[in-house]
């Protein structure tokens, strides 16, 4: 919660609308992205009820199961569930690809000395471009830290380089209604992913492989700015301000109901209505309870009596279709209102231009896809992600976490002044006016030799609280880096002097333009994509004894299949 | 003893003709979120029925379970209680180390209610005394507690109570949300912990001994997605702390009760005509004259959440304590927004939090331009009313 978000809040309270807290989309939307609206039955561990999904608003598929409690039903509607999901799947593989360029050793040995080549390849993306070095760089980054989900011991392994010549032109993009949505992903996938397809407790082959893709996604959730599998109450939140708290804003139809209200009401207004679970039932997996006591029980009641009497007289079909035809229909009322919320959701999203770096963050999801498809079709592979991480595993995905959030909150402060405008409250940035520029200084660098480095003092009424010595950069000049010099109290805010390098060609003096000139405005931001780097990890087969030693690679038990789910 | 039946007597008054609402593990672990809150505290301590208070007041809150939800709680505290706890006692066995070879089961009753819980409790009492002197290993099942709320006798009724000699009891409670791969609800295990808190605090005032009691409950919980049970320690101690705390804190009513009108009553009785004995526009009006301190949070532990946030309206508070502590603190919505826009002058106090919200609402203005200046048509509504949202003289530099 940044200043600037608080003071939205304050302004959309008083308004009744909720106000813009991102001018531009930070999260990328596929074309026909699948959305999912899961439904659990109350008590049970993530037992599914009932789902609306597809890719179509108007054409979703229903999945209901009769019996929530019995566990062949429950296999067989995720034997539903993946037969649309691998499709979606198979869909994004059969798009197309294109290569991916090997990667440069030195693009990740020196990242702090090749600025220009990042500011480069940030043009590019917003050009939208894609091949050149950075986009190497960049799969060079994520494959080499093994940044995939939960149980990425395969991945540790399987892939210490990157091994994929190209990379699929699309990925599947899961929406969800919200943060307890992703969860019913990942617990799904985890029941699902060890089944055995054949043997005493068989179940449908596409079963297993919907977990592995399930747990992928959910794994891909985690990494800050995917959007491979999206909570659409956060995708909103990240673009809007209500009037009302963040525990509010987690109900989808009330957070909607600030961003987009109906006709004549007030943003408030709507909001309360949204909160009547009989108006607007939640958007799951829970369901409501005065739901489930009248209307969901007595359905299943039924149906659980009509299974009864066609198991005994070996008839009764018509009954029991009656009785599923019923639960649907009890379903389709739960489900609906959240369905069309999400695609309302989408349309808002979509009418917000996409951030400059949103198809350079997609683009590691391409490759993250690209790898496990690959995986899953490989010859040894295609084993289940594990249950827990392992010791060097868990290791590097924190690593691999933290720069992506780093990298993720620096690329959307470049992308968007409004995101940037938290930085200035807190000093980590700032916006000022040009009152001094050196575009000719010369100075010895570390080895005695002669560089360019001119000078700029900025004047800024923002706090910038910034260290002498701070690299900064603008994004309007993002080839060039800055380095504080001094920061002085001045009239009314702040002299910062800048030292600059890059962006400003061969020549001794830098052309014209490559230098900020006097009187212009721009901003400067601490938060750089090549901020955060950790501390190298060994190699796995070198994990010292306090993490356990060198891990052993993960073998799928017999167990795990076998295990129970009643 | 005369003060104490005096806030007795004003309590009574408070809830008037009705009983007392009788508290339970969930209702006094309840007690310990929001403790700031003098309505809460008072409403509790009189045993008012806060459920119907709101629906009087036209708030009605919509807490409730799902009878799936319940059947499949008994369903597995009835398996993991199966055969004298035999799958229960492998587990405590393993779990706690615990020599419960020849342990011994007890069945204290469970399922009475009204007025017999008392010669329950005293047996249940005897027997875990009992217990205490002895040397069998036992497990107790539904053994009836009692603690004393504000003046109340609560009865209590732990899942089970294991006791090893020469070791200590152990509360053990059964839940049934799954603990997969070792991990579980965050939310679900603090609720579970804190309500096992209140069985140990009960358990330790029966006996009078803090170290007769563990502190570590035993939580049983199916095992990833099957009936299969599986046992966890947990660690209580934060929990018994902010219980005790909260529980003497009640027992200070008198402060909070002093501050109050003599003749507040929130009496939710009908009269000898069907109609009520407080009119609703009444109870309104003294539930106004009590304090409260709404936060988002309440919203799902206390039944009259939507009553307080209505009165709230226009408060930081109800924007969450993030966004409140944000805006340094600052009470209200206008005056948040008129020191950010500079036409409220700030007091000393609060002229850290005045700058820091003026330099927010110059740099959201100046970030809303930059934004439309960049990508035509801007998307953005500035503020309804049509102030500015930006202060004068603070335009985006040249």
């Amino acid at each position: 919660m940044s200043a600037v978000e608080a003071y939205a809040r304050l302004l959309a309270a008083r308004a009744g609308a909720a106000q813009p807290v991102a001018s531009v989309r930070h999260v990328h939307l596929s074309e026909r992205p699948l959305v999912l609206v899961p439904l659990t039955m109350a008590g049970e561990a993530n037992a599914p009820l009932a789902a609306l999904v597809g890719t179509d608003e108007r054409a979703p598929a229903l999945l209901v199961v009769g019996q929530p409690r019995d566990r062949a039903l429950r296999f067989a509607f995720a034997s539903e569930l993946a037969g649309i999901l691998l499709a979606h799947v198979e869909r994004c593989a059969a798009a197309g690809t294109e290569p991916v360029k090997p990667p440069k050793a030195a693009a990740r040995q020196q990242p702090a000395t090749a600025p220009a080549g990042r500011g480069a390849g940030r043009a590019g993306a917003a050009a939208g471009g894609l091949g050149g070095a950075p986009a190497g760089a960049d799969a060079a980054g994520t494959g080499e830290q093994g940044t995939d989900g939960p149980g990425a011991d395969w991945e540790a392994e399987a892939a210490p380089e990157p091994a994929e010549p190209v990379r699929f032109l699309d990925a599947p993009q899961v929406l969800v209604p919200n943060r307890a949505g992703i969860d019913f992903v990942r617990l799904f996938g985890r029941s699902t992913r060890f089944r055995a397809t054949t043997g005493e407790h068989a179940v449908p082959a596409a079963v297993p492989v919907l977990g592995r893709w399930l747990t992928y996604l959910a794994g891909r959730a985690e990494h800050p700015g995917s959007a491979s599998l999206v909570a659409m109450t956060e995708a909103l939140t990240l673009h809007w301000a209500t009037g009302q708290s963040a525990l509010e804003d987690a109900n989808l139809a009330a957070l909607m109901a600030w961003i987009d209200p109906p006709a004549g009401l007030s943003g408030p207004e709507a909001a309360l209505l949204a909160e009547d679970p009989v108006r607007w039932p939640p958007a799951g997996p829970a369901t409501d309870p005065q739901f489930d006591n009248r209307v969901l029980a007595p359905a299943i009641r039924a149906y659980d009596a009509a299974a009864a009497g066609q198991a005994g007289s070996g008839g009764g079909d018509e009954r029991l279709g009656e009785a599923l035809a019923e639960i649907q229909r009890v379903a389709r009322t739960q489900l609906e209102p959240t369905w069309r919320l999400m695609w309302r959701a989408v349309d808002r999203l979509r009418a917000l231009p996409a951030a400059a770096s949103a198809p350079r963050r997609w683009e590691r999801d391409r490759a993250r896809f690209t790898a496990y498809y690959s995986y899953l079709r490989d010859s040894d592979g295609g084993l289940p992600q594990a249950r827990r991480d392992g010791a060097v595993a868990a290791a590097r995905r924190l690593g691999a976490l933290e720069r992506e959030l780093a990298e993720y909150e620096a690329d959307r402060a470049f992308d968007d002044p409004l995101v940037l405008a938290g930085h200035r409250v807190t000093g980590e940035a700032f916006v000022g006016t040009v009152v001094g520029a050196d575009r000719e200084r010369r100075r010895p660098n570390e080895r005695g030799s002669l560089v360019t480095r001119p000078l700029v003092q900025l004047r800024t009424v923002d706090p910038a609280r910034l260290a002498t010595g701070t690299r900064v950069r603008s994004p309007a000049r993002p080839g060039q880096t800055g380095v504080t010099l001094a920061v002085e109290p001045a009239d009314d805010g702040f002299l910062v002097v800048l030292e600059l390098s890059g962006g400003m060609g061969r020549s001794k003096v830098p052309p014209p333009g490559s230098v900020p000139k006097v009187g212009e405005t721009l901003a400067y931001t601490s938060l750089l994509v090549e901020g955060a780097f950790s501390a190298g990890l060994p190699a796995p087969e070198d994990t010292p004894w306090t993490h356990g030693g060198p891990p052993s690679p993960y073998e799928p038990a017999e167990q795990d299949a076998r295990e129970l789910w009643e | 003893m005369r003060h104490e039946g005096k806030t007795e007597a004003r309590l009574g008054r408070i809830r008037g003709s009705e009983p007392p609402r009788r508290h339970n593990a969930r209702t006094i672990a309840a007690l310990t979120s929001n403790p700031g809150c003098a309505r809460r505290a008072v409403l509790d301590a009189a045993g008012v029925d806060k459920e119907r208070l709101a629906a009087r007041v036209g708030f009605p809150a919509a807490f409730g379970q799902s009878q799936f939800a319940i059947v499949r709680g008994n369903a597995f505290e009835k398996q993991v209680k199966a055969d004298g706890c035999a799958e229960l006692l492998r587990l405590l066995r393993e779990l706690l180390g615990l020599d419960l070879e020849q342990a011994t089961y007890r069945d204290l009753g469970a399922g009475e209610t009204g007025d017999s819980l008392h010669p329950r409790h005293a047996a249940a009492r005897a027997q875990l005394a009992g217990a205490a002197e002895g040397a069998r290993p036992t497990v107790f099942d539904h053994p009836l507690l009692r603690l004393d709320i504000a003046g109340q006798e609560v009865y209590l009724e732990p899942d089970l109570v294991a006791f090893q000699h020469g070791g200590a009891f152990h509360v053990v409670e059964i839940k049934s949300f799954p603990v997969i791969d070792g991990q579980a609800d965050g939310e679900k295990v603090a609720a579970a912990a804190i309500q096992s808190a209140v069985y140990v605090l009960a358990l330790r005032r029966l006996l009078g001994r803090a170290d007769a009691v563990s502190h570590e409950v035993v939580l049983v919980c199916p095992k990833d997605f099957s009936n299969v049970p599986v046992a966890t320690t947990i660690d209580v101690r934060r929990q018994l702390l902010v219980l005790e705390h909260q529980l003497a804190r009640l027992t200070r009513i008198d402060t909070l009760l002093d501050a109050l009108p003599d003749d507040l009553t929130l009496d939710l009785a009908e009269n000898g005509a069907g109609g009520p004995v407080v009119t609703a526009e009444a109870l309104t009006g003294a539930l106004g004259r009590v304090a409260a301190r709404y936060a988002p949070g309440c919203l799902s532990t206390c039944e009259l959440a939507f009553f307080c946030r209505r009165e709230a309206a226009g408060r930081t508070a109800t924007l969450g304590a993030g966004v409140r502590e944000e805006l340094g603190g600052v009470e209200t919505i206008d005056e948040a927004l008129g020191l950010a826009h500079g036409t409220l002058a700030p007091d000393e106090e609060r002229a850290e939090a005045a700058a820091m919200l003026r330099t927010a609402a110059r740099v959201y203005a100046e970030g809303l331009q930059a934004a439309s200046a960049a990508v035509p048509p801007a998307p953005v509504a500035l503020t309804a009313d049509g102030e500015p949202a930006a202060p004068p003289g603070a335009g985006a530099g040249p």
